[in-house]
């Protein structure tokens, strides 16, 4: 059989060991997968874009992919997308980031440079659990849940990423899961075009642990799940909040316009240099 | 016709492609691995090939079927 070509090996970096690392039928392959798609049929070439990630599954995704990338330290990615942005205002500015990464170490430079919006695509891959370390419980995982940590139930109520990224200020908040590629690709797409700090945040599914935890035994099943709860925006809006319990609502959340930090730095910039 | 093509050496038989195919193009082998059962069957949809993890499913689509669906990934 002829070997496949697929759209993503083009991008992939040869150097690298395939199979990756990631679990079987694990979800951040299939957002890698959109994220290239997107990128691919974009104005943007592989010099043109900087991937930063953090600590965490999903700070391997960089480490595959052949464009500029940093694989930086937990919670860290918005800092140094910060910096890089700021410096070489030309480059487009991707992060992605796990729930533990982005909301728990990194949830004050998170809610930071959603305030100041800084022009960066963030995506968050939020599979309600530290997978990486063996499953205990995250700042998504559910009420209830059983963890590697919470072996009676999780206590602790959980946190709205999209929620807390639109009280914070993100110009852009959507919500998708893997399952809904297509959604997922529009979305993406709709981040990297915003000119002021976007949140994406992924529905994914670690097969590994909330798999087990949820009674959920296959990657199949987890991806029934996640078609089966979601719930578009529009159709949210006519239901009540008990209702909506439990659900994932998907699509855009906020789409507004801020000036970002960027424009108005270098806007002072100039102003300085006159004076 | 659309031909599928399965990249075994990656694929880690988590059974996505073959849960999700709308037209039962794939069924899988004694090992789990997926196989093209009904070739003729496949609209060129690439719903398998995005949802893959392990970029280990290629649909190559015949000139025709790729103007019907009008997928700006069908290339």
């Amino acid at each position: 059989m002829r070997e496949a070509e697929h759209l993503v090996h083009k991008y992939l970096r040869s150097s690298k060991r395939f199979p990756h690392i990631w679990c079987s039928g694990c979800g951040i392959g299939i957002f890698m997968q959109a994220l290239v798609r997107v990128i691919d049929q974009s104005e943007y070439s592989k010099d043109d874009i900087v991937l930063i990630s953090g600590i965490g599954c999903s700070g391997r995704l960089p480490v595959y992919v052949d464009f500029n990338t940093l694989h930086t330290t937990h919670g860290r990615a918005l800092t140094f997308a910060t910096g890089i942005k700021l410096a070489n205002p030309r480059l487009k500015v991707i992060t992605v980031m796990g729930d533990g990464d982005a909301v728990a170490i990194g949830g004050n430079h998170f809610i930071h440079a959603a305030r100041r919006n800084v022009e960066i695509a963030s995506f968050i891959l939020n599979n309600n659990v530290y997978g990486m370390t063996g499953g205990q419980s995250s700042p998504t995982t559910p009420h209830g849940a059983i963890t590697a940590s919470a072996p009676y139930g999780n206590i602790e109520p959980d946190f709205d990423i999209c929620r807390l990224a639109e009280a914070a200020g993100a110009v852009l908040v959507a919500r998708s899961t893997v399952y809904h590629t297509r959604l997922l690709e529009r979305l993406i797409g709709m981040a990297l075009k915003k000119k002021g700090f976007s949140v994406l945040e992924v529905v994914s599914q670690c097969t590994t642990y909330t798999g087990r935890f949820l009674q959920l035994n296959s990657p199949v099943e987890m991806l029934k799940w996640q078609k089966d709860n979601a719930i578009t925006v529009e159709k949210a809006k006519q239901l009540s909040d008990t209702e909506l319990e439990g659900k994932i609502v998907i699509g855009v959340l906020v789409n507004r316009e801020r000036p970002n930090y960027h424009e108005q730095y270098q806007s002072l910039l100039g102003k300085k240099s006159k004076v | 016709m659309n031909r599928v093509e399965i990249y075994r050496g990656w694929c880690k038989q988590c059974g996505i492609c073959i849960a999700f195919c709308p037209h039962q193009v794939l069924e899988a082998d004694d090992s789990g691995y997926p196989v093209v059962r009904n070739p003729e069957k496949c609209t060129g949809c690439l719903l398998c090939e995005m949802r893959c993890p392990d970029f280990a499913i290629v649909v190559n689509k015949d000139e025709e079927s790729r103007e019907e669906t009008g997928s700006p990934a069908g290339k």
